[in-house]
């Protein structure tokens, strides 16, 4: 059924089909909607998950690993503090290869107190062993929200998964939902190694160096295979509910001679910036970079690249054109733009494509 | 003992240091808790004592967990066994470092939430697996590595903090005093809801003692009345029988005080103060036993 | 596309409007965002809120900048803000008040007394009168959506028939 919806509801609404059995959570600006509405699903039994009202983000994703670890269905949401406050229990979550899915709603991080997107917070945690997906649309948050619960419970992950919505631009946007019903699409989790009386085994041990490092190569061997385990899952997605997704969402690539890279939001923004750019004749494309754990292998070719980071990493540069140099050895223009929920219109990005200096940085508005 | 398993949940391979009490407690405790238990533990000595893996010299599942974390994953494990349908004792056991200090966070929220489980925060008075560095369990006057020359500060009345949570059950205990305990342990896991319970483990290498005397010494703590053993239901608060004893004729908070090695040099005013701590707490607790506060 | 802002104060409604009216444009058919922007969630503050109407799906985040429609929940913020600012120059405004505050004289302006209507249907919360559904009424009549669906929209999210009494009671009377 087509519904108007914000995408913290449509987070909300996929969690509901998903049908966890126990949600911890802690409410934060601008998550708070998502915990309010599953408060309210839980109140009116159309959601039957425990429900426990944890007192920290710490002890939510604390409550999410004891309870994923018994072998069912959990899911947690935060932003920004919050996740920084919980990263502990973030980094153990995948340790332990619990298939925890949690919403993060991106906002900037204090001081000074800044409820507005930005990137920043999520990307702190992209080596912690997470899946991480960055979604742009109401509609492709609660396709997100329902595939990664596929994904994070595949035995061949079992890693958990974040999804990514910019705070406000997306979580309090409404925009058209179609909330199809998931029916068998999620398939009931069964975990291998969930903890049971009936063969007592010790968890998280002290481990030593040799096995401590085996441990994380499989980590590392899981993160790899969670590749196909994501196509898979996209592709049938795409053939159930008609909606396709991939590494990258790729507008008027094929010819394009300048790719505009960016995430969130701004790679919907960035679609309308190439339609003028093209307008001028100049072969604009963008391609909107949606996993960034595990990191695609973007089809970039010899084209010039202009990466948007609505994102920092002090001393060193925009997360994302960081990683793309890293991984395919390619200069680009680097823009660092919408930090702290900065305003940046198609307009804006158009003009950045305009004054690309490939090999160089620049702060949108501040070193113009 | 009477009324608890035969079986034994701790195989004889422990890592522990010999004379150590806190292995001695949780034996006591999975003996009283059976089987069908999980255990959850923080960062603490009995992290350690597990041994390392894949070997473990316990045999009921234990969930090994960060410092803060214990009660808070206790609290989404009960939650997660109750929609299994599952009776499944959810134990989390702590020392007092991840309980007076970094998890006492959680461990309030997890109480506040009336979650199904019972935390045991087992007490040696300082992060004794770190080699004994003050906790805000260290009694005054008592040296650690991180206060050499001695604690300046009293130690922090954390059941009176877990008294305000208002609870179904708590309960002090020792080491020393195992029949006692089981019974508590027992009571404890007969009841739903959250319940809480605070033993005194008495530790030869951090309090500096002959690791033979752990008995001995944990008696002498509930003799003199440093220790008070207690249950509470609710309002109802119940004196255990020899801090009874204790508080008729306790013996001389010096005995106790010279076995370790931890008070040597203390000074005679922090001596006094300790004295008159002790006093005040058995009057508060004398006088809620008797309804007369 | 049509771009409206509106200009509201926190607790009057405004971030409900903005729903109600991408609700109606979405039942006529079209796509439509509403994206309200938030400053301190507190009461009595100015905010404002963005509505795009389009027949193809909308990929605009940004705020809007050269509206076609200001509506003003609230006259006495123009005291405060330029709600005019980049209007466009055939762009509209629609005002609740009872007649045209001198400030807005210039412009391409209608009005109606939406708080009136709400006073007289008693439709009050909290003590303030409900702005949100009347004003889907007047801006039926303005055209931006048919008064079906305003009144599909307004019967979707709220139950108390009076949201919908309001609403034709503002079609009736805007001037």
């Amino acid at each position: 059924m087509l519904t108007l919806s914000t995408g913290n509801n449509a987070v909300a609404a996929a969690v509901r089909q998903a049908n966890p059995a126990v949600v911890a959570a802690y409410p934060i600006t601008p998550q708070t909607e998502i915990v309010e509405q599953i408060a309210n699903y839980v109140t009116n039994g159309s959601l039957k998950s425990k429900y426990i009202p944890v007192e920290s983000e710490h002890s939510a994703m604390a409550a999410c690993i004891g309870a994923s670890i018994t072998g069912v269905r959990t899911f947690t949401a935060t932003s920004s503090h919050g996740l920084l406050y919980m990263h502990e229990m973030v980094n153990w979550a995948a340790g332990a290869r619990l298939p925890i899915v949690m919403a993060n709603v991106n906002r900037a991080l204090g001081p000074g107190w800044n409820v507005w997107a930005e990137h920043t917070d999520a990307l702190q945690a992209r080596d912690t062993g997470w899946l991480q997906v960055y979604v742009s649309t109401v509609q492709e948050a609660y396709d997100a929200t329902l595939m990664a619960f596929r994904i994070a419970e595949d035995r061949r992950v079992y890693l958990p998964v974040m999804v990514n919505l910019d705070g406000f631009t997306l979580s309090h946007i409404s925009q058209q939902l179609d909330e199809s019903p998931v029916s068998d699409f999620i398939p009931p989790m069964i975990l291998d190694h969930a903890i049971s009386t009936d063969a007592p085994m010790g968890y998280g041990c002290m481990t030593s160096s040799a096995d401590y490092f085996r441990i994380r190569y499989d980590i590392e061997r899981s993160m790899r295979d969670s590749v196909q385990v994501i196509r898979e899952t996209e592709d049938a997605f795409a053939s159930k509910f008609g909606r396709k997704y991939s590494w990258t969402e790729d507008y008027r690539c094929d010819d394009a001679q300048v790719l505009i890279l960016s995430m969130g939001t701004l790679g919907k923004e960035a679609e309308v910036a190439v339609d003028i750019l093209r307008s001028e004749g100049i072969k604009a494309g963008s391609m909107r970079v949606r996993w960034i754990r595990p990191f695609p292998e973007p089809d970039l070719r010899d084209r010039e690249l202009v990466v948007i980071d609505r994102n920092y990493s002090f001393g060193f540069g925009g997360i994302l054109a960081s990683s793309i140099r890293a991984k395919t050895g390619k200069e680009c223009y680097n823009v660092i733009a919408g930090l702290g929920g900065q305003e940046v219109t198609f307009n804006d990005i158009a003009g950045f494509v305009r004054e690309r200096r490939i090999g160089e940085e620049s702060w949108f508005g501040v070193d113009a | 003992m009477s009324g608890t398993s035969a079986s034994e949940y701790i195989c004889k391979c422990t890592s522990a240091c010999a004379g150590c009490s806190s292995s001695l407690i949780l034996r006591h405790v999975l003996k009283a808790a059976g089987p069908d238990t999980v255990l959850v533990v923080p960062a603490c000595c009995t992290s350690v004592l597990q041994g390392v893996w894949p070997n473990t010299s316990f045999n009921i599942p234990v969930y090994n967990v960060a410092f803060a974390a214990a009660a808070a994953v206790a609290s989404g494990m009960a939650a997660a066994f109750e929609t299994l349908g599952k009776n499944t004792n959810v134990i989390a056991y702590a020392g007092d470092g991840g309980t007076v200090d970094i998890g006492i966070q959680a461990l309030s929220g997890a109480l506040e939430r009336e979650t199904n489980f019972l935390y045991i925060c087992y007490d040696n008075e300082a992060y004794g697996n770190t080699g004994m560095q003050r906790s805000g369990s260290t009694p005054l006057g008592a040296r650690t590595t991180t206060t050499p020359g001695g604690k300046t500060h009293v130690k922090k009345d954390l059941d009176r903090i877990i008294a305000a949570h208002h609870l179904p059950y708590m309960a002090t205990a020792c080491s020393a005093y195992p029949q006692d305990l089981v019974k508590k342990v027992k009571k404890a896991l007969s009841i739903k809801g959250p319940k809480f319970m605070h033993i005194l483990a008495p530790c030869p290498p951090g309090w500096r003692y002959d690791a033979s005397q752990t008995i001995e010494v944990g008696k002498m703590a509930v003799k003199t009345g440093i220790w008070a053993m207690y249950e509470r239901e609710y309002d109802t608060l119940t004196l255990s029988g020899p801090t009874k004893a204790a508080m008729i004729k306790p013996a001389p908070l010096e005995d106790y005080l010279k076995m370790q090695g931890r008070f040597s040099g203390m000074s005679e005013e922090k001596v006094r103060m300790v004295q008159g701590e002790v006093e005040r707490n058995l009057r508060l607790l004398k006088a809620e036993a008797e309804g007369t506060c | 596309m049509y771009e409206i802002r509106l200009h509201s104060r926190g607790g009057q409604g405004g971030v409900t409007a903005a729903k109600l009216m991408a609700l109606a444009s979405f039942r006529d058919g079209k796509y439509a965002t509403a994206a309200p922007f938030y400053g301190a969630e507190r009461r009595g503050a100015p905010i404002v809120s963005f509505i795009r109407i389009d027949d193809k799906p909308i990929k605009i985040y940004s705020q809007i900048h050269n509206p076609d429609l200001v509506v003003v929940l609230d006259p006495s913020i123009l005291d405060l803000v330029n709600v005019f600012e980049g209007l466009k120059p055939d762009g509209k405004v629609l005002i609740n008040a009872p007649g045209v505050p001198k400030q807005a004289e210039k412009y391409d302006v209608q009005h109606v007394d939406l708080t009136g209507i709400a006073l007289k249907l008693n439709l009050v919360v909290a003590g303030s009168p409900i702005l949100n559904t009347p004003v889907i009424g007047a801006l039926a009549k303005m055209g931006l959506f048919s008064r079906e669906s305003a009144a599909a929209a307004i019967q979707e999210t709220f139950s108390d028939e009076r949201n919908l009494d309001a609403a034709l009671m503002a079609y009736e009377e805007l001037v």
